[in-house]
Order: C-alpha cells, then structure tokens, then sequence
C-alpha cells in the first residue's frame, strides 16, 4: 500500500530552531550566522568586527570547526567568549547543536551571537540554526562565478560580504557580474564591499550590523 | 568527505520518517519511499542515493528504492502575479522585469509518499 506523508525533512531541525529563534528574540539577543567558504576570511572579519562591536555590546562567539580549534583560538585572542563545536567531519551545524551549546553562555547578559559555521557554500544554508538572519562571506579570490554556482546560499543571505577587495587589482575577478547575479537571486541582500586588510569598507559594514543589532533589542 | 556527510544526515532523517509512517501504519516492509527534491534544495541526488543505500543497510527499510521527483524552480512575481519557471537563477519578472519575485518551489525536501506492506 502506498501511505502519503508529506513530510519535510527538514522538519525536525526547524522546529528547533523555531524555538531558538523565539527565545533570541523575547531576550533581545542578535544571532548571526556566518558562513562563506574555507579561506573566504571569515574569521579575519569576525575578528575585526569584534573589536568594534564588544566596545558596544555584550558579545558572544560559537564556533563550528571539523577538528581542529584553531579559530576559537584566534577569537579567544580577542577577549571576546568563544565556544568551540566540532562536527567531527559534519559539514555543518544544526540547530539542536546550537541549542546544547546555549547553556554553557551567559544568556540573560548578551547582546549578540555570532555563529561561525564550517566552511561550505552548500550545506550550511539548508540548516537554521535560529539565527536573526545568515551573513555569507566571498573573497574575491574565489572566483564571481561562486553566487550562480551555490545560488542557495546567497538567496538565503540578509547580509553579503564580499571580502579582500584590496586584492581586486591582481585576481581576474569580474566584479559587476557577480554583483549582477547577486542582485538576481536576491534584489534585497544587503552588499558590503571590505577589506580587512586596508579596512575599506568596514565602518559601512560595522554601522548596518549596528543598526540591525539595535533593532532586535528594541523590539524584544 | 563533508559533502557526502551532509547527505548522510538528511538520508538518515528520510528513513527515519519512512521507519515511523511504516511503524504508525502498522506495516513490517518499506518498498519505496517518494522524495519530492527541489532543484535549488542544495541535496545533489546522486550522492542522496548512495547514502540512502548505506544508512537502510540493517533496518527495516533495507532494500527499499528512493524515488527522486525534481521540482522546478518557479517563481511568482510580486508586482504582476504573472508565474514563470526560474532559469539560471534569475529571479527577474520575464513579464514586468520587477526583481520582488516569491519563490513557489524548487525548495522542497519533502518525503511525499512510502510504498510499503
């Protein structure tokens, strides 16, 4: 007999982050989920934007690594309350794995979370983990053709960073057609154009995240 | 290695909700399980299958076929209404060129029926 069930698999995973999602935004907290692919400079902008925003806010950080613990290091360094989750192969993290790592952060103090997640273009999108909204890292050495190659990803993203462009003069990256696909898959991602390097382009990328941040505390 | 792991959890969560329908219907034997698949679903079915294979291997859903139906990308135009099939990733209106366009499908990951005694 065929038996018609109708049933997302996704479902399971959704619901946790439905609940998530609920407690973040009744206790005023900003969760961001931070994705790109390995190299894209993830961690360097993580890094550079933490100093701003701890002189603001009570930050927290939760990393997703494979192995090793090499990034909650590098956040460590930064005085910033890392908590490191290793997939152990995993290629991304999910929402029950967010909501077991919760109880080991001060959460009645915080301002924001930012979730580092493992670097992947594919699998992370698919995976809420509750957050306020998905931020997606690309480096201008990855190549323009990456938003129509893992379109997902950039649909899914409210913030899109597109990173190292002090080294635009030196890789064959086609910047306007990368824009131009960015823009067709999602007319309303919010594009920064940075450079941890020379700093260009970040206090325009720090001022939005503030704002946004502001913005789920004064609505909690 | 991480891509194939990705795939192995979600063919894990496919067979978990086939094992509980089969369970819930009181049947003993999972013939096949149809899987609606966005095209924009990020799931490559080729690798789908392969892990499907592994993770029934032992449980009562062994042996069972995966049936993938791919759904198009579709979207619908939030200025004009109009419907069309999404190419390449343009989320343009080819009616009015508005770029507010409502993605209808192509998202799904949705266990639609099991085949089963």
């Amino acid at each position: 007999m065929e038996v018609k069930v109708m049933t997302d698999v996704m479902a399971k995973n959704d619901a946790i982050s439905d609940s998530l999602k609920k407690e973040f935004k009744t206790k005023g907290i900003f969760v961001c989920n931070l994705m790109g692919s390995p190299g894209a400079g993830k961690t360097t902008l993580l890094e550079t934007t933490l100093k701003e925003l701890s002189k603001k806010f009570s930050v927290a950080v939760i990393e997703g690594d494979l192995y090793t613990t090499r990034d909650a290091e590098r956040i460590h360094a930064t005085g910033v309350p890392v908590l490191q989750i290793n997939t152990v192969g995993g290629c991304h993290l999910d929402a029950q794995m967010i909501q077991d790592a919760l109880g080991e952060l001060p959460m009645d103090s915080l301002d924001v979370i930012i979730v580092e997640n493992v670097g992947n273009l594919v699998c992370p999108a698919e995976f809420n983990i509750g957050e306020a909204m998905k931020i997606t890292v690309l480096s201008v050495t990855e190549g323009e053709d990456k938003p129509i190659k893992y379109p997902l990803i950039f649909k899914e993203s409210k913030g899109i960073v597109l990173n190292k462009i002090d080294l635009l003069p030196y890789v064959p990256f086609n910047k306007e057609k990368a824009l131009e696909d960015i823009h067709n898959l999602n007319p309303t991602a919010n594009v920064f154009e940075v450079s941890c390097t020379s700093r260009e382009g970040i206090d325009t990328w720090l001022s939005w995240l503030t704002k946004e941040i502001e913005k789920v505390k004064e609505n909690a | 290695m991480t891509r194939i792991m990705h795939e192995m959890s979600i063919a894990q969560s496919i067979v978990d909700i086939a094992i509980q329908t089969m369970e819930a219907n009181g049947g003993h034997v999972i013939h096949a399980v149809q899987l609606q698949l966005g095209l924009m679903s990020g799931v490559e079915p080729d690798s789908l299958l392969f892990c499907f294979d592994i993770v029934t291997k032992g449980t009562l859903a062994q042996g069972a076929k995966l049936e993938i139906e791919t759904i198009p990308i579709k979207g619908r135009c939030l200025d004009c209404d109009q419907e069309f099939g999404v190419e390449d990733y343009k989320f343009v209106c080819p009616k009015c060129g508005s770029h507010f366009i409502q993605t209808i499908s192509g998202r799904e990951l949705k266990v639609a029926t099991i085949d089963m005694d």
